[in-house]
Order: structure tokens, then C-alpha cells, then sequence
């Protein structure tokens, strides 16, 4: 099948380093971490006191001022996502409602819109609040929460917390009436959306998509989750700095992020008729299912290889033409070495020498929105020449046997991949590459 | 196909259900919802997921949602025979449309009613986190993702390939179904275990819904409430429960002789892009997804014999449906007829649109289409052909199933008869 070449031309971020794809960019390559005490509320009772917290942000920023008032009804997941969709749509150039209502050029109806969103977390304060007016003798009685209870919460209360809503209020700020879809696969979820929408444009249904991914668990319900299940670090509460240590000898867990990754995919004729700035190619696509259990990947790697192998193969490239991998690198100790020999195993000889860039140890696992960090970290080391050092890795596990970026390389980077997987067992790879 | 409904537990007995206009609405068991607004909706009765699956061990924390997903996924593969033929696992995917879990709700309501510092009128986060500790199970917790759905069905069929889950609210099954199409027609895969699975009836559920106003309040009549296109219907019935679908790759399918039901032709998507809370006034996202749909498909707007509406039975949905069908259509809207058996199963959230495309399946296999069941009382604004309380016997071969999402996110997927 003939199928139409899709291009990055934006890049968008909201993170606890940086908001924009370059301040997140730079804030990586200066080696700052946004891990730190957790302010949102008091994390003294929980096991894991750290995060990346996006500090400093304000949606109304990130809004026209005709819709600021809707602000007021969203969830923090939906803001990161609005926040990332406006950098990487004035990244791109494209003038769509969103960015001035009176000179909108953009195409609607051949705009796709596919933002990944974790399960959304009721903020607990708003719902806490109704609680108590369902309250008899010390205990939560349903039949007053029916009467009475309820009302105390906003009628647009549901609406803050379906995870469809981040793309939702995305289409309505930018005014994108094609395709859009909300994939809800835990932290694959910003790479399947990214596929799917390479997809759509692929096969003519749409010439621009929005892709990637938003979410934050930081809230007590998210890290309660994360804590239960044994995935945080619980050793660094007093040293967040160097918390999570992806693929280094010492790694004990992950720390939850908050953020967002978006790209502008566009179909190659739309771009060069308007002379965008292409970053890269979106060259390949592979997805798979991890056949083990729930919680953990195969201890082989053995579907995360499939990903990959599919994502060459879909690019019609081989291993030795990528000089570039963002993993997933979690800093989770049996899910870090899977991720390994799911790249031995896809890459062969080569795995051992690329360049291996993991970045959650800055920003944390942002889950939804991790593989949109990771394209656009990779996307801009691309275009600037430039890797920077990996931080928190000074011991790289030999079990591992990667070549992590312990200095920053400069050079040229003709192709990246990047790698992830969910609880659940759902994985992804996509490789872009630099337009010759 | 198979699927768990409120109007039964395998694909002939809802069908059947759906011919003799039964409704699945009744009084609210699964919780009291005595002093709610609604105190009815369309639940599954009678369900044990060790009637369908025995084997049950790996998912033995699966929420309600992810077991109805189980149940009918059991059905659809045994219907397509893969249990006997083995297909090869990397060439299988998954793509499901399923909302998330149930919260684990009385341990969830209890430590928040006893973290609440009443002094200070917020949330002690540090007794919070002691009590949930205590009480609440990890397992319980992670089986409310959204991916666990489509995680269970694909450890149980070995299916290696591309896994998704999309939730776009009430549009999500038929999303699913759509992309899960596209995907066998680019070549990824061979097979594709499509369709979705949700339950929303639990007290924070219902108070969602309650609190926009979406759900009928007609708690004296039950099985009249889901009206859609009736100039009295006020609002939707929620319901609960899986549909799920083999799609299978034309030549693939038929090297193994597999028998099949129908062809999906054509697939559209699009956004509204107009208010979180609101239709588009004149349906215009879901009209472009029905024409996109029909291009892809490559057929003409004559060709289509039926419509499954979403017909929610909100006004507003059903007013701006009748609007978007008659802007694609046009004077051809007039002839073709138009139902929504959400007016007999209730509102299955993002199940819906799957379950409605096994009922266009079944009129295309029977030759008769499925009623709008309490419609009595035209709506002006609605003026359509919506084969009012009966079946109707029609010669079938090419049915449009719409499933617009809250938010607006709109879906169609067109299927024929093979041959």
C-alpha cells in the first residue's frame, strides 16, 4: 500500500522541568531535576514522599481568554494536556482558533486530535467536602449522599474526570474537527496515540494530528496506587535529587511526574507547501502485548522487542541506523532490565553501543504523557545535534548492558526510538528520523 | 460475536429480547439509589463470570467490568472457532473501548468521612494515607485501570499484537471497532478481538449523570423511561455490560472457513469541537463522522437500509441525531429507517455502540430491524422513520451505527452482508 509520509512539526511539553519543548529541553540538558518534596498536599503518611510537580503553571495562560472561565471546571490532568497542546500547536506555526481566533488558517476538519490520559483521580478536597454533608453518626450514609451529598458538587462534575476530556477541550480551544480519540493504555498511552494518529494521516483521513499524551497521579488516590503496588522509591525522601536512577546499579523504584508531551504530525505535502520546520520524520510504529501477568513485562523483554522490530521494520530500517534510544527507564529494577533485553533482543550487536538517553530520573514517570516527553526530547536532541547526559546513572548495570549517555555526545543523530510499556502489559516503540 | 446485557447473556437471547421489545430497566439493585434521582437503571442480573469461564485463576481481581469483557469475549471466539485453530499470537490484537473499573467504594467513602479534619475543613492527607493503607487493596485499586479490560482478553487468547483501549466516553466501542478494522485492512494484523465493556452504576456514577441532568428521572416507570426521539423522554437509562467482536481479515477468515456475519465497510471520526457540555446545535460532528464513514466505505447514501442511532433518549441528542442524519442525507432521511435500541437495553455507555452493532448484524442475518420501543408521542423535531414499538421486517444489507461521546467525539461504522 502507497502510504503518505507524516512529519514533526511541532513540539509541545509540560513538565516539572520546563513548559515548552525548549525550556524542558534545556532544563534536561542543564541536568535539573524536578523531583522533590511533594507540595501539592502533605505526603507524611505515605512511603514515597517525592514527585516531579509541575510548579508555576496557570492554564488561563495556555487558553483563549473567551475560554478561560471553563478553567474553573478541569481536572489537573486535563490542564497539563492544554498546556502541551498550546506549545506544540505554536511550535508548529499552524494558526488554528486556539492561537488567534480572528486569523484561524488551519484546516479544522483535516485536524486529528489523539491525547492519551491515564484514569483521572477526583480531586478529594471538592469530593471530600460533598462527603461530609452525607455524614450520620460519624459514617457515610448513601441514602443522604442521594438526597442531599450530591448536590454539593458541581453539576459539571463528571465532566472533570472523564479521561476523554483532555482531547475534548483541546478540540474545542483549537477548534480540530477530525478524528480524535482518547487512548487509555497506562504509560503507552502516549505512544499508541502518536501511532494511531501517524496512522489516520497515513491513510488520508486527516493531513495534521496532535499526539502524544497528559496525566498526573499527584494527588493522594494516584501515589496510594503507585505505593501499593511497589513501583515508587521509598529510600530518597530525603535526597529526591537522585531518587530515580534509571538503569544504574542502585535503582530501587519510580517517582511519580505530572506532565504532557504533544507533537504536530503533518502529512510531508501539507508541511513543505507552508514551509514548516520539520524536526524529523515519524518513520515507525509497532505495538504489542506482554503475555505474562498484570503487573510486571516478560522478564525477557520479549514483546517490547516485538515493538520495536515492528516499529524498524514499518520505518524500513535496520538497527544500525538508529543513533539514538529513549527508553521508557522507569528506574523500576526488574522493569529497567526487561526494557534491556527487549532492546538486546531487537537490536542485537547494536544495543550495545547506540546512545541510551533515559529521562525519567529528571521529570518522573508522567505516565500518559511519558512517550510524548520522550519524542520530544529525542525529536529536539535531533535537531540540535546534541545528547545531553543521562542523570542519576553513574553506575550503569552491567546486567543491563546498555551504552548509557553518561556525558553529553554531540554529533549527528540520524534516527531515535523510543520504548514503553503499561501495567498491563500494552508496549510501543516508535522511531522518527531526520529528513534528507 | 458476544456479548453480556442487561436483555441477556449471550447474542440470541438479547436479540431475542430486543424483537419482543423487552426492557432491561428495573429498580437499582447493585447499590440503594432509593433517594437518588434516578432510582432505576439496566443492569446485567445474574451474572457469574464461572458460568462463561472457568479457568479463572489469572483473573480472579477482575473488576465487574473487565469479567462482563471476559464473558463475552469467551463467546466470540468459540463463535469464530479459533479455540480450534490456533491462530499465530503476534498476528492477533486487541482493541477494546472500555470504560474504567468501579471504585472500591465503601472502604473509599469510609476513610474519607474518617480522614476529614472537621476543624479545618479539609482533607487530613496523613490519616488518609494510614487508613487506605490499611483498607484499600492494590489489586482492587489496579483493576480499575482502563487497560485491564483489554489486558484480561488478551492474556486469555495469547494475543500478542498491537493491544489498545480507547475511552471516549459513549462513543468508545464503536471507536474501537472502527480503528480495529483499519488496522486489519493496513496489514498488522490478522485478527482483531474488538468491542467494549463499561458499568457505571455505582453511587459516584449515577451522581455523575445525575448532577448533569442526563439520566431520566421517570423512577415510577422504569421500562418506559428510554424513549428516544419521543417528544416526552427526559433523559438516558443507564445500563451496564460487553459486547465483543472477532474481526478477522477476509482471505484469512477464509482459508480456515470461518463463517462470517458481515463486512465492515466503512468507518468515520470526527470531533465536534463546540462546547464540553453541549451538541453541536446542528449535529455537524456527528453528520461528518456518518459521511466519512459512507466515503470510505465507497458506497452510495441510497445504499444504506438502516440506521442503529445513538438515540440516547436526552433531547438533546436525539433532536441534533435526526438533524445530522437529514444533512447527510437529505431527502433520502425520510426513507430510511432509523432505531435505537437504547430504548430496550438501556444506555451502555461505551459498550453501546458495539452492542448495537451486533444488533445490526442480526437484522442483516434475520432480515428485521430492531424497534424504538416508548415511542408514542412524536416529536416534532424529530421526524424520521423510527420503526415505532415493533419490529419490522425489512430486506437488509447495509446498516450505519453512530455513537457520539460526551465531549464530542463522534463515531460511525458501516457493515453488509457478505457476498
Amino acid at each position: 500500500m502507497d502510504s503518505r509520509r507524516v512529519v514533526i512539526t511541532g513540539l509541545g511539553a509540560v513538565s516539572s522541568i520546563g513548559i515548552g519543548a525548549p525550556a524542558f529541553f534545556d532544563a534536561l540538558a542543564a541536568g535539573t531535576v524536578g523531583i522533590r518534596r511533594i507540595q501539592a498536599f502533605d505526603p507524611s503518611g505515605f512511603p514515597c514522599q517525592i514527585a516531579g510537580e509541575v510548579l508555576n503553571f496557570a492554564t488561563r495562560d495556555y487558553v483563549p481568554k473567551s475560554y478561560r472561565k471553563q478553567t474553573k471546571v478541569m481536572s489537573r490532568d486535563i490542564e497539563l494536556a492544554i498546556g502541551a497542546a498550546d506549545t506544540a500547536i505554536r511550535d508548529s506555526g499552524l494558526v488554528t482558533k486556539g492561537v488567534d481566533e480572528t486569523k484561524e488558517t488551519a484546516d479544522s476538519t483535516r485536524f486529528a486530535v489523539h491525547i492519551g490520559a491515564g484514569l483521572i483521580c477526583a480531586d478529594l478536597t471538592e469530593l471530600g467536602q460533598a462527603v461530609q454533608h452525607a455524614v450520620e453518626d460519624g459514617k457515610f450514609s448513601l441514602a443522604r449522599w442521594g438526597r442531599e451529598g450530591m448536590n454539593y458538587l458541581t453539576p459539571l462534575w463528571l465532566l472533570k474526570y472523564l479521561p476523554n476530556m483532555l482531547s475534548a477541550h483541546v478540540t474545542i480551544i483549537h477548534d480540530t474537527q477530525g478524528p480524535s480519540n482518547t487512548i487509555t493504555c497506562a504509560d503507552a498511552s502516549s505512544h499508541l496515540s502518536i501511532g494511531e494518529s501517524l496512522r489516520i494521516i497515513q491513510r488520508g483521513a486527516a493531513d495534521i494530528g496532535l499526539a502524544g499524551g497528559a496525566e498526573s497521579k499527584l494527588n493522594p488516590m494516584g501515589l496510594l496506587r503507585q505505593c501499593m503496588l511497589k513501583r515508587m522509591t521509598f529510600s530518597h525522601n530525603d535526597d529526591p535529587a537522585s531518587a530515580v536512577r534509571p538503569f544504574d546499579r542502585a535503582r530501587d523504584g519510580t517517582a511519580i511526574g505530572e506532565g504532557g508531551g504533544l507533537v504536530v504530525l503533518e502529512e510531508l505535502g501539507h508541511a513543505t507547501k507552508r514551509n514548516a520546520k520539520i524536526y524529523a520524520e515519524a518513520a515507525g510504529f509497532g505495538a504489542s502485548f506482554s503475555v505474562s501477568n498484570l503487573t510486571d513485562p516478560e522478564p525477557d523483554g520479549r514483546a517490547l522487542a516485538e515493538s520495536i522490530s515492528a516499529a524498524l521494520a514499518d520505518a524500513k530500517m535496520t538497527a544500525d541506523e538508529i543513533d539514538l534510544v529513549v527508553p521508557h527507564g522507569t528506574g523500576i529494577a526488574s522493569h529497567d532490565l526487561a526494557e534491556a533485553r527487549g532492546l538486546h533482543a531487537a537490536l542485537g550487536r547494536r544495543a550495545g553501543e547506540v546512545p541510551v538517553w533515559p529521562i525519567l530520573a529528571q521529570v518522573g514517570n508522567t505516565g500518559a504523557g511519558s512517550g510524548g516527553l520522550a519524542v520530544v526530547a529525542a525529536a529536539t536532541a535531533m535537531s540540535r545535534g546534541v545528547v545531553p547526559a543521562a542523570v542519576n546513572c553513574p553506575k550503569p548495570d552491567p546486567a543491563c548492558g546498555l551504552s548509557i549517555v553518561t556525558a553529553p555526545r554531540t554529533g549527528n543523530f540520524r534516527a531515535a526510538l523510543m520504548t514503553s510499556y503499561a501495567l498491563g502489559g500494552q508496549n510501543a516503540a516508535v522511531v522518527i528520523k531526520k529528513m534528507v | 460475536m458476544g456479548c453480556i446485557t442487561p436483555l441477556g447473556h449471550t447474542v440470541a437471547e438479547m436479540w431475542g429480547n430486543v424483537l419482543r421489545g423487552a426492557s432491561g430497566a428495573s429498580a437499582t439493585e447493585l447499590f440503594d439509589a432509593r433517594t437518588f434521582p434516578s432510582t432505576f437503571s439496566s443492569q446485567v442480573k445474574r451474572f457469574k463470570l464461572t458460568d462463561h469461564v472457568a479457568d479463572h485463576g489469572v483473573h480472579r481481581h477482575a473488576g465487574r467490568n473487565t469479567q462482563f469483557a471476559l464473558a463475552a469475549a469467551e463467546q466470540a471466539w468459540r463463535q469464530s472457532g479459533l479455540d480450534k485453530h490456533a491462530p499465530d499470537p503476534r498476528r492477533v490484537g486487541v482493541y477494546l473501548g472500555s470504560g474504567e473499573g468501579s471504585l472500591d467504594f465503601a472502604n473509599f467513602v469510609s476513610v474519607m468521612v474518617e480522614s476529614w479534619s472537621t476543624t479545618e475543613d479539609k482533607l487530613d492527607t496523613v490519616r488518609w494515607a494510614e487508613l487506605a493503607f490499611e483498607r484499600m487493596d492494590a489489586m482492587r485499586e489496579m483493576e480499575q485501570e482502563p487497560n485491564m479490560p483489554a489486558s484480561h482478553v488478551a492474556l486469555r487468547y495469547n494475543a500478542r499484537g498491537p493491544n489498545f483501549n480507547c475511552l471516549t466516553a459513549c462513543a468508545a466501542s464503536t471507536q474501537a471497532n472502527g480503528e480495529a478494522a483499519s488496522a486489519i485492512r493496513r496489514g498488522d494484523v490478522d485478527l482483531m478481538i474488538s468491542g467494549g465493556c463499561h458499568s457505571m452504576i455505582h453511587p459516584f456514577g449515577v451522581t455523575g449523570f445525575n448532577r448533569l441532568t442526563a439520566l431520566s428521572q421517570r423512577n415510577d416507570s422504569p421500562a418506559t423511561a428510554s424513549r428516544p426521539f419521543d417528544q416526552t423522554r427526559d433523559g438516558f437509562v443507564l445500563g451496564e455490560g460487553s459486547s465483543i467482536l472477532i474481526l478477522e481479515e477476509y482471505e484469512h477468515a477464509r482459508a480456515r472457513g470461518a463463517s462470517m456475519f458481515a463486512e465492515i465497510i466503512g468507518y468515520g471520526s470526527s470531533a465536534d469541537a463546540y462546547r464540553i457540555t453541549d451538541i453541536h446545535p446542528e449535529g455537524r460532528g456527528g453528520a461528518a463522522a456518518m459521511q466519512y464513514a459512507i466515503d470510505d466505505a465507497g458506497i452510495a447514501k441510497a445504499d444504506v437500509d438502516y440506521i442503529c442511532a445513538h438515540g440516547t433518549s436526552t433531547k438533546e441528542n436525539d433532536r441534533t441525531e435526526t438533524q445530522a442524519v437529514k444533512t447527510v442525507f437529505g431527502e433520502l432521511a425520510a426513507k430510511i429507517p432509523v432505531s435505537s435500541p437504547k430504548s430496550m437495553l438501556g444506555h451502555l455507555i461505551a459498550a453501546a455502540g458495539t452492542t448495537e452493532l451486533i444488533c445490526c448484524v442480526m437484522a442483516i442475518r434475520d432480515g428485521i430491524l430492531p424497534p424504538t420501543l416508548n415511542l408514542n408521542t412524536p416529536d416534532p423535531e424529530c421526524d424520521l422513520d423510527y420503526v415505532p414499538n415493533k419490529p419490522r421486517k425489512a430486506n437488509v444489507r447495509t446498516c450505519m451505527n453512530n455513537s457520539f461521546g460526551f465531549g464530542g467525539q463522534n463515531d460511525c461504522v458501516i457493515v453488509r452482508k457478505m457476498g
